[in-house]
């Protein structure tokens, strides 16, 4: 069996969500003790929580103390950064970069998903070799070549490069994932619509995109938090301050004068609220998503 | 939706309205067309242009030496090259290390989170959420924590755990640790959400089965978890592996390959001579040996693996 057979059946196999019944037998042997819980989650939980809890203090407390409770509270390191470091304009251009990459991973990783998850065709083995081989490329050693390539298109220097750089590297996984989401969808349910005198793509957009709707929003999420996240394409790609992403402003902060912990601080929260939302709003979906999606093998 | 379905849905179907019949042959192509297309222009032609500029001197600082170059960037790569082999073995280092530690506790915490608890979808969400923080602003945050005077350092100085002044991230001691915990902060959700999802794969009867036969909790996981988790762990920890030796976000901000090349890692090399150096030409030399490398060990691993294969 070849790895992408796999793929696809373990995609086929992905489980249905818990039926009542399901939940009830499960209580019936776990049976772990509590502590056996508590204790390792407590640990682990103070090691995810304090370095958030860190960058909060430093962004809150005034300059100069050495507090390990924020108080009194301050909001002058927000006012420096968002003002004078510019994180403003930053911001809003990551917003841009972020949406319009998120816009377009979905809509062309859904045409593909769904060609992959439909339809049998000559080149699919190759383009699935192809979606999992460009899993081994990485995006930082291609600089040189993207750089030529965007300057010969003219658009460095514009959005454009670096968002159409963030969706082709994030094109493969999101394609693996919505194709395994459309194939939990039954076949069958198209069908029904044909028969009833829809179209192909009138069949798809009133029965499975409703259904593929939580799929969408993950997928669609992992993009934008890839490239508001992401640093060395805009880097490279926007040499021009006034177009610079978030990262890059958090990079600069870092580097030129670190003294300013305070700043760099409230540059990261400005940075983590955002995706820490997304995540907030997604991470329910995320397990399931993964799950039928078959990105793990 | 749809018309109404009278007698027989053949019949009624409006002219000119074509049902799909059959299977259509150019539909799957203009579909995947879009993003095809894409990755051919933005992948395949970058990583063929690669290839190409190792064979070249090309470096726009120094334009009388363009040309040609057959093997000599090669050779100078594996015989002069002061930086080539340390980097190297830093990245394989790296990337053993922290793969190894990511699995361990991903797998640990998938696990715990995997029970049923008080307070489950909350613990999940506050173990999961620096999945969403990455790169650039977990070095942030970890450079606030390390630093030596109002790090966490000094609180740990104070209650009699290492010394004042001390930078973790500036001492070729404590560095290469420091910087694996900070990559594991962000590191083990990743892990534990796939092997969770997997977990919740698992069909419960077989537990109920074993349960009934006295199965030991260790032997269940042993004999019924692990085997079930194999192919999920063989393949996130390859790919894990591959983006973690590729990503260069997190070591670029956190300790620039600092102290003294210490954290230099082979992609951070390539990014320094390429876009710091403008050697191209020899830039792409090391990009090449690198995919050669990443190719040749992701092979060995899935055929030492058996991923894929039928004992499961």
């Amino acid at each position: 069996m070849t790895v992408l057979d796999r793929i696809e059946v373990r995609a086929e196999a992905a489980a249905p969500p818990g039926t009542p019944r399901d939940r009830e037998r499960r209580r019936a042997w776990d049976e772990v003790p509590r502590w056996q819980i508590y204790l390792p989650l407590g640990a682990y939980l103070l090691f995810t929580l304090v370095p958030f809890y860190w960058i909060l203090l430093f962004a809150l407390r005034p300059a100069g103390s050495t507090s390990l409770v924020p108080w009194p509270m301050t909001t002058a390191h927000f006012e420096k950064v968002w003002t004078e470091r510019g994180f403003a304009t930053y911001f809003e251009n990551s917003v841009y970069i972020g949406i319009a990459t998120l816009v377009l991973t979905t809509v062309v990783a859904l045409a593909g998903g769904y060609a992959l998850a439909r339809f049998e065709f000559r080149l699919k083995k190759g383009f699935m070799l192809a979606l999992l081989c460009s899993q081994f490329v990485p995006g930082a050693l291609l600089l040189v070549p993207l750089f030529q390539i965007f300057a010969g298109l003219r658009m460095i220097n514009s959005f454009g490069s670096v968002i159409i750089a963030e969706t082709v590297f994030q094109l493969p996984l999101s394609m693996i994932l919505i194709s395994g989401f459309i194939r939990n969808v039954p076949y069958s349910l198209e069908e029904a619509a044909w028969v009833d005198g829809c179209g192909r793509f009138r069949a798809f957009r009133i029965v499975v995109l409703p259904l593929l709707r939580p799929g969408l929003v993950a997928v669609g999420s992992f993009a934008f938090v890839h490239a508001w996240n992401h640093f060395l394409f805009a880097l490279m790609f926007l040499g021009n301050q006034e177009k610079q992403t978030i990262p890059v402003g958090l990079n600069t902060l870092m580097g030129a004068d670190s003294v300013d912990l305070g700043a760099l601080a409230a540059g990261g929260v400005i940075a983590a609220v955002p995706v820490v939302i997304v995540f907030a709003f997604i991470q329910k979906w995320l397990v399931t998503g993964f799950s039928a999606g078959a990105v793990k093998g | 939706m749809a018309a109404a379905v009278t007698p027989s849905p053949r019949a009624v179907r409006p002219p000119g309205r074509r049902r799909p019949k059959g299977p259509p042959r150019r539909l799957p192509y203009l579909l995947i067309a879009p993003a095809g297309l894409l990755m051919l222009g933005f992948i395949a032609y970058p990583v063929l242009s690669v290839f190409f500029y190792s064979l070249q001197h090309y470096n726009p600082t120094k334009p009388w030496r363009n040309g040609f170059a057959g093997l000599a960037n090669f050779t100078e790569l594996f015989t002069e090259d002061p930086h080539f082999w340390g980097t190297l073995v830093f990245s394989l280092k790296w990337v053993v290390v922290e793969v190894s530690l990511q699995l361990l506790f991903g797998l640990a915490l998938a696990l715990i989170v995997n029970q049923t608890f008080v307070g489950r979808a909350l613990g999940r969400a506050l173990v999961f959420s620096p999945w969403a923080v990455s790169g650039v602003l977990t070095s942030a945050i970890w450079v606030l924590l390390y630093n030596s005077q109002t790090g966490i350092t000094r609180y740990l100085a104070d209650a009699g755990i290492g010394s004042y002044g001390t930078s973790w991230l500036s001492d070729t001691a404590t560095v290469f640790p420091a910087a694996i915990v900070a990559d594991l902060w962000r590191g083990v959700p990743f892990f534990a959400i796939l092997i969770l999802a997997d977990l919740q794969s698992i069909p419960r009867d077989l537990y109920e089965a074993a349960e009934v036969d006295g199965a030991s909790r260790l032997r269940q996981f042993l004999h019924i978890t692990l085997p079930h988790l194999r192919d999920a762990i063989v393949l996130s920890t390859l790919l894990r592996a591959v983006w973690e030796f590729n990503n260069v976000d997190l070591l670029y901000t956190l300790t620039g390959g600092g102290p003294a090349g210490e954290t230099t890692t082979l992609p951070l090399y390539i990014a320094h001579t390429s876009v710091d150096a403008h050697d191209f030409g020899y830039a792409s030399a090391l990009t090449t040996v690198a995919f050669v490398i990443l190719l040749f060990c992701s092979t060995v691993y899935l055929r030492l693996s058996k991923f894929g294969g039928e004992n499961r």
